[in-house]
């Protein structure tokens, strides 16, 4: 007994001494350190991924294992005209809205460039469309856009712009860009203040000396501002593109993918598939459709900003 | 007088026409919370101002549904979220930024490309694994998953505040003997305070925010966070409870709101920097 004891005794700070040790070796408390995040990533992040590629193969139900089936799924869902539709819708409202995005973010950058009181207070007000939870954001959309009770129909009327409420919703053209006008109201603060950090590092002497040379405004913001923000930009326009193209809940509560499946996105359409219809494999699929054009965004962004190092 | 005419077509006239864009919704959700049905419903009535301002939805909204259960299940959640994204981000962020391990750059871009896998391609095998995992409709569910969009975004602000501190104060404290687990303790932890409250607030309002795995993962009442309980429950078939459902909109954005305009400065600087990268 007693010998064990010594023995342990000896062992223990020794084991101690070596784990401290070995707590000193930057390699070892590396891994360490790492170690929660990357296995919260890997089991939740890695490998779902790559069990939804294989789910997309198989005829997985919720709640059970599926059996391979090959590209059944993509198959036939090459052969359905409401995907194709999704697929349109997809790229009209990424297309569009990013677009738009851009033009009007760097528009009230611009103007939220330059000297004047309350300067703080506005900033924190453009923010507030991001800051708010979309859903609830989405929810008053909705209310917004009713066809009977919506303000925005009222005031045209009264202004005398049209003679009879629009139905927002209820239309096919007219949802897709209600939607998008959704979108782009949550998503200009992003570029905004995103890219008034990159303004605010720009030289003012640069724009002094232009005036003198007789430039323009508009001669200076595209000789001189733009080409300084390129790096931001590009950043801000690739993350809002992820972003817009994997959009799921502004779509999903103001129109649920509807007119009759006329605003489906990605994103909803698999939803509606997968925890609606059940059907986890084939709206592994769809989602797996958007893979291609994420990754080509992340290998654009990679390469660009290789470039500007 | 040139001089401000100019100013006014240049900078007061957008000016006011975005704030009126951007505020607009916000105007139009208080609008309704405060009018009665009878009014919200009359089509004669100039449906921009309250006539007869009442708290009757307010009031329906905490008697009739269990709105603050939701709030709870949220708060509960984002916190849980937070601290766990957090505690994880810190650790990973000074060990790919100061302690220079052999995969350190890789192991760095790949968390960072996590960043760019959206929740949209996750959610159905992730219901899979849940399924698997017997945490349907239970808030530990989220409260795991979360995570996975939190973490790299944090880390890759973290690492930015690392980068910020000089490496020499770490070299003095090691010179006099410090551990390493010492000098992260009482050198960068307290140093990179200001990160941290960026972090944590991106984490807190995230969570908050989040929508698809909310809905995808939990399907009862009793367990669902604020935003899900909103949009399924307030709506049943064609009966829209619209004035309640702008009181819940407008009051469950009310927490993140005071977060966020406490700690607006850390909030940009937080945005910007992590852009900047």
């Amino acid at each position: 007994m007693d010998a064990v004891a010594t023995v342990e005794q000896e062992i223990r700070p020794t084991l101690r001494r070596r784990f401290s040790a070995a707590l000193e070796n930057p390699t070892f408390l590396g891994f360490l350190f790492v170690a929660p995040a990357e296995l919260l990533l890997l089991i939740f992040l890695a490998y779902p991924l790559l069990l939804g590629l294989w789910l997309g193969l198989t005829d997985t139900i919720v709640g059970r294992d599926g059996n391979f089936i090959g590209f059944q799924n993509y198959i036939s869902l090459v052969h359905d005209s409401t995907f194709w539709l999704t697929v349109f819708n997809t790229f009209l409202y990424t297309v569009v809205a990013v677009f738009v995005k851009l033009v009007l973010g760097v528009g009230l950058a611009v103007v939220l460039n330059r000297d004047f009181k309350g300067k703080g207070l506005m900033r924190a007000i453009v923010l507030l469309p991001w800051i708010i939870p979309t859903a609830l954001s989405a929810i008053c959309f909705w209310w917004l856009y009713d066809s009977t009770f919506s303000g925005i129909s009222w005031t045209l009327i009264k202004l005398g712009f049209i003679d009879h409420r629009i139905n927002f919703l209820g239309d096919a053209w007219n949802a897709r860009f209600s939607l998008i006008v959704a979108n782009v109201w949550r998503g200009i603060p992003f570029f905004t203040i995103g890219l008034l950090a990159g303004l605010q590092t720009i030289d003012p002497d640069l724009y002094e000396a232009a005036e003198i040379d007789g430039a323009g405004s508009w001669a200076r913001f595209r000789k001189i501002t733009l080409p300084l923000l390129m790096p931001l930009l590009t950043v801000v326009t690739v993350f809002s593109t992820i972003w817009t193209f994997a959009d799921f809940q502004l779509v999903w509560v103001i129109t649920r993918g509807g007119p009759g499946g006329a605003t489906h996105i990605f994103g909803t359409l698999s939803f509606q598939r997968a925890m609606s219809g059940g059907h986890f494999g084939e709206g592994a699929a769809i989602s797996n459709f958007m893979l291609p054009i994420l990754v080509a965004c992340v290998f654009i962004a990679f390469v660009f900003l290789r470039k500007e190092d | 007088m040139e001089r401000f005419g100019s100013k006014v077509i240049k900078f007061y006239m957008p000016l006011v026409l975005y704030l009126v864009f951007l505020l607009f919704p916000f105007y139009w959700m208080a609008n309704t919370v405060f009018k009665s049905d009878i009014e919200l419903y009359d089509l004669e009535l100039n449906p921009l101002y309250i006539h007869n301002p009442t708290f009757d939805n307010v009031v329906h909204l905490f008697t009739q549904t269990i709105f603050l259960k939701w709030m709870w299940n949220t708060f509960f959640v984002a916190i849980l979220a937070t601290i766990i994204s957090l505690a994880a981000s810190l650790l990973a962020a000074y060990a790919i930024q100061r302690l220079q391990f052999k995969t350190s750059g890789p192991t760095g871009v790949a968390i960072f490309l996590g960043y760019l896998v959206p929740q949209t391609i996750l959610f159905i095998p992730l219901a899979h694994i849940i399924f698997k995992l017997r945490l349907w409709d239970s808030l530990w569910s989220l409260v795991l998953t979360y995570p996975t969009f939190l973490i790299p975004f944090c880390t890759w602000l973290l690492m930015g505040y690392f980068k910020s501190i000089p490496k020499e104060m770490e070299e003095c404290a090691m010179i006099d003997g410090t551990s390493r687990i010492n000098i992260f303790r009482k050198i960068i932890l307290p140093l990179c305070l200001p990160g941290i409250l960026s972090a944590g607030i991106f984490c807190f309002t995230l969570s908050w925010n989040e929508f698809i795995y909310a809905l995808a993962f939990i399907s009862a009442t009793t367990s669902k966070t604020v935003p899900i309980g909103l949009v399924t429950e307030l709506v049943r078939g064609d009966v829209y409870h619209w004035g309640p459902l702008m009181a819940g909109a407008l009051c469950a954005s009310v927490p993140v709101a005071l977060v966020y305009s406490f700690f607006v400065e850390h909030y940009v600087a937080g945005m910007t920097g992590a852009l900047k990268e």
